[in-house]
């Protein structure tokens, strides 16, 4: 086993771990909103890594590839906007909190918001 | 202003040419042609100054963005594997400088990346980010933490 094939190996078994671990979160935390920690944060770690250990072998074997790089940083670009987006729309369409929350500013400012409004109207 | 209009010019032509993964003169000239439209239509949001001093605190912010994000996936780590019981989640109104909605964006990507925080919603005025924190038994620290590592880190980088 050459060194790069070590190298490799190891970038990806730091990518799976990671997506594991972003998979044992989403069954594990108890609500939408923690969850979504899980599936924004590890997995997007785990599939930059990947992407880290598919360019690294292209890049040993002599052929530079650019459109991985570009991957990376398009996972980077989308991967908060959609935990922002799941979690967002959760808050919007009442999906409880975790029991043991402790606390919760944005609910309060939403009732704020519908009492001016019931006000108004 | 012309001459950072040209980079971003080049720089979608040599994208173009990653993209194409054809290193040649033509696929370059093809992607120049794109930047061109591109450039046409993005214009109105082209209204900064010059750029090159702020290519080191632009670093500097990719750098601090990596090392947080390797710390967030370690904190993730404990999270996911401890007990549940050591979760105290809630979410945390958190007002904000910045004041472009670009800078804004980037502080909530910022923050989605980080240990702990996740950013979920805005108020209407762009004043305040709400954010879900894993542990949010310390509101003024969580606070404290962002608007000290990030907030001025992006205005300077976005000055």
């Amino acid at each position: 086993m050459s060194v790069t094939e070590v190298i490799v190996s190891i970038f990806l078994l730091i990518g799976a771990f990671f997506s594991l671990l972003g998979a044992l979160g989403l069954i594990r935390l108890p609500d939408v909103y923690n969850r979504a920690h899980a599936a924004g944060k590890s997995s997007t770690f785990g599939v930059i890594f990947l992407i880290l250990a598919t360019f690294l072998f292209f890049l040993f074997t002599g052929e530079f590839n650019a459109k991985l790089l570009l991957a990376i940083l398009f996972v980077f670009l989308t991967a908060p906007l959609s935990s922002l987006m799941v979690s967002r729309s959760a808050h919007r369409t009442d999906v409880p909190l975790y029991d043991k929350s402790i606390r919760d500013d944005l609910q309060e400012t939403h009732k704020k918001k519908e009492k001016k409004q019931q006000k108004e109207t | 202003m012309m001459a950072f209009q040209i980079l971003i010019n080049i720089t979608i032509a040599i994208i173009w040419m990653f993209l194409q993964n054809s290193y040649t003169a033509s696929s370059f000239i093809v992607g120049y042609g794109i930047g061109i439209l591109l450039l046409l239509f993005l214009r109105r949001f082209l209204a900064f100054d010059f750029y090159m001093k702020r290519v080191w605190s632009i670093f500097k912010l990719i750098i601090l963005f990596i090392k947080e994000l390797s710390l967030a996936n370690i904190d993730m780590m404990k999270i996911v594997l401890g007990p549940k019981s050591n979760l105290k989640p809630g979410i945390i109104a958190m007002p904000t400088k910045l004041e472009t909605e670009w800078q804004i964006t980037l502080l909530a990507c910022l923050i989605s990346l980080t240990p702990g925080t996740i950013s979920m919603d805005f108020s209407d005025d762009n004043e305040i980010i709400y954010i879900h924190a894993v542990n949010a038994g310390d509101k003024e620290e969580v606070i404290r933490n962002i608007q000290k590592n990030f907030e001025q880190t992006i205005m300077e980088a976005t000055k």
